[in-house]
């Protein structure tokens, strides 16, 4: 870190806050670290497991209040991580995954809020996760690690804030898995929510969801590097990593979209090759977009998330969806997007009817968009408003009992 | 301007009840009725622009069209449903008006008469589409496609098979009609309060 950074970075206790940079950036920011359900406790996991310590990688921005009313936590995607706003260094070329919605005079304005996200538990971006290393064998857990789920990922956030001395948050905000983590967050720990926004989710996860996720997992599991997911410190399974993303980029995009960005156009080339190298404009994308991926992610974990997404299901036990959302206390902004074929806006809908069925305080906002599942982290004008005055209300209404002001 | 139609609306809702604003615009009736008359409410607009109002005003809205009809909601799970000034805008309005009955106790239906004399005036005399402040849009460029007029409205709630609770009239947004006579001349603002026999 040179002087100049150090000068722009000001901490007081443990919560960094930055300063300086440009207009509406949350500025350079860097990822901590903090040790949860340390002996003598372990965080319980829905499985039935006991796992801990716990390590979770998380990034702040904004200053917290002295109240204590102004935080906001943002829960990302499968591929996701912590840096969700800002640069770690100056000059980086590239910002926080959604830096186009949190930073000063932004949707999530970093000049009245506080915001926080955190790598999952079962991630690989610093969190404990399988490539992390087991304190009691010395080596990465691997597929040792008990199963992770949603819910997990939740309980160990929840760990973060009363760390952070965070009773109750303002908000809590994602798109995709982040979406399901707002849902759970309202079931598990209705108290501590005032506000939550979950996008382009459903409630359960659907089956074709499901179905293109195990494609993924067989991609890396039929990998001859896989190797049960003991792969470390050797070869690792890249291709079938790569493969996996391919299949869901896909699922991400959407016809027209990709129509759009690519149509039949060759790649360099003005003749078909006659072979199966990446003719296509698109191929050579999505082998991009795989091999990418894999410098930055690790297979185990992908196969940890897309298994807890699998998994998750607000209604398990079968219950209705109005039953399993009876208890929240948080008022909902629910936001689908019109091209998102993962999670079509239906399945967003559901999710707004059910709680306004029971009575919550619920809007639902559909985005107009054809990039598809994307949009929740491109359509950056046709969110900001709504979210923005959505929080403005929510800040306005905040209590710490759950009874509104 | 103080909208006398959302006043006469006001007093037809009871203090408590649960509303639901069909086209509720920038939420300013409901959030009136919120205030003043202690009502759960909740909205339905087609606008972006008019959602995002809404949501800043701290009140319930979907974003949705209305001419989707209303299959999410349930049966008499609003005491009152409200459509102000939207069916005329409508391109299912008798649909909508039927789905307004189903999931109401009570339907009010508010809109702009379009046998009003100064609106037949224009027909008549000056030979042009009518445009005033009830109706301020050109032929070209109206959202309102779909006008009638009060003996219209009447007979679509017997083909309905509705029965019609109340009628009240105003001369124009701001001018009330205290024992207004042959309304389907007289009235600029027709607001009908509806119900579904059981």
């Amino acid at each position: 870190m040179t002087t100049d950074e150090k000068a722009s970075t000001k901490e007081i206790g443990d919560i960094a806050t930055v300063v300086g940079g440009d207009t509406g950036s949350a500025g350079v920011v860097r990822t901590r670290h903090v040790t949860v359900a340390e002996p003598p406790h372990r965080l319980r996991l829905e499985c039935g497991d006991e796992l801990g310590p716990i390590t979770l990688a998380y990034e702040t921005y904004g200053t917290l209040s002295e109240q204590r009313d102004n935080a906001i936590l943002v829960c990302h995607a499968l591929s996701g991580d912590a840096h969700v706003a800002g640069f770690h260094r100056k000059g980086d070329e590239r910002a926080g995954w959604w830096d186009m919605l949190i930073g000063p005079g932004k949707a999530l304005d970093t000049d009245k809020y506080f915001v926080i996200c955190a790598n999952v538990l079962g991630g690989c971006n610093g969190s404990t996760g399988p490539s992390s290393v087991d304190p009691a064998t010395g080596r990465p857990h691997g597929t040792t690690l008990s199963m992770i789920t949603i819910a997990d990922m939740v309980d160990a956030q929840a760990l973060l804030l009363d760390h952070l001395g965070i009773a109750k948050l303002l908000g809590v905000i994602g798109g995709s898995m982040g979406g399901m983590q707002v849902l759970q967050w309202t079931v598990s720990h209705p108290e501590r929510v005032h506000v939550a926004v979950p996008m382009a989710c459903a409630a359960r996860q659907p089956t074709q969801a499901i179905a293109f996720n195990e494609v993924g997992r067989q991609a890396i599991m039929a990998d001859p590097h896989w190797h049960g997911g003991d792969y470390y410190g050797k070869k690792r399974p890249t291709n079938g990593l790569a493969v996996a993303r391919m299949v869901g980029h896909i699922t991400y995009l959407s016809d027209e979209a990709m129509q759009e960005k690519f149509g039949r156009r060759l790649r360099d080339i003005h003749e078909y090759s006659f072979s199966f190298s990446a003719d296509f404009e698109v191929e050579s994308y999505l082998r991009h977009q795989g091999l990418s991926f894999t410098d930055r992610f690790d297979a185990n974990s992908y196969l940890y998330i897309t298994r807890a997404i699998d998994y998750f299901d607000i209604t398990k036990g079968g219950r209705s969806l109005a039953d399993a959302l009876r208890d929240v206390q948080a008022r909902f902004l629910v936001m689908g997007f019109s091209s998102d074929w993962l999670h079509p806006p239906y399945q967003l809908k559901e999710i707004a009817n059910a709680l306004r069925a029971t009575h919550k305080h619920v809007s639902y906002y559909e985005v107009e968009s054809h990039y598809g599942h994307d949009a929740f982290l491109l359509e950056r004008e046709k969110m900001e408003g709504v979210i923005a005055a959505f929080l403005a209300s929510g800040a306005r209404t905040f209590t710490f009992s759950g009874g509104e002001r | 301007m103080r909208r006398l139609d959302y006043e006469l609306i006001e007093r037809l809702v009871p203090d408590g009840a649960s509303v639901l604003d069909l086209g509720c615009g920038d939420g300013e009736l409901l959030a009136e009725l919120i205030q003043k008359k202690h009502v759960r409410g909740s909205g339905v607009e087609i606008s972006q622009e008019a959602v995002q109002a809404c949501v800043a005003k701290g009140l319930s809205v979907f974003h949705g069209d209305l001419d989707e009809g209303l299959a999410d909601y349930a049966d008499g799970s609003f005491d009152i449903v409200i459509l102000s000034f939207s069916l005329q805008q409508l391109r299912r309005p008798r649909m909508v008006v039927r789905e307004m009955a189903r999931v109401g106790r009570l339907a009010i239906v508010s809109f702009p008469n379009f046998a009003q004399y100064a609106i037949r005036w224009e027909m008549l005399v000056r030979g042009r589409m009518p445009v005033s402040k009830e109706l301020p849009y050109e032929w070209y460029d109206t959202p309102n496609i779909h006008l009638c007029t009060v003996h219209d409205f009447r007979d679509l709630c017997r083909d309905e098979g509705l029965r019609i609770e109340r009628e009240l009239y105003l001369r124009s947004f701001d001018r009330p009609a205290p024992g207004l006579r042959r309304p389907n001349l007289t009235a600029r603002i027709a607001i009908f309060v509806v119900t579904r026999p059981a």
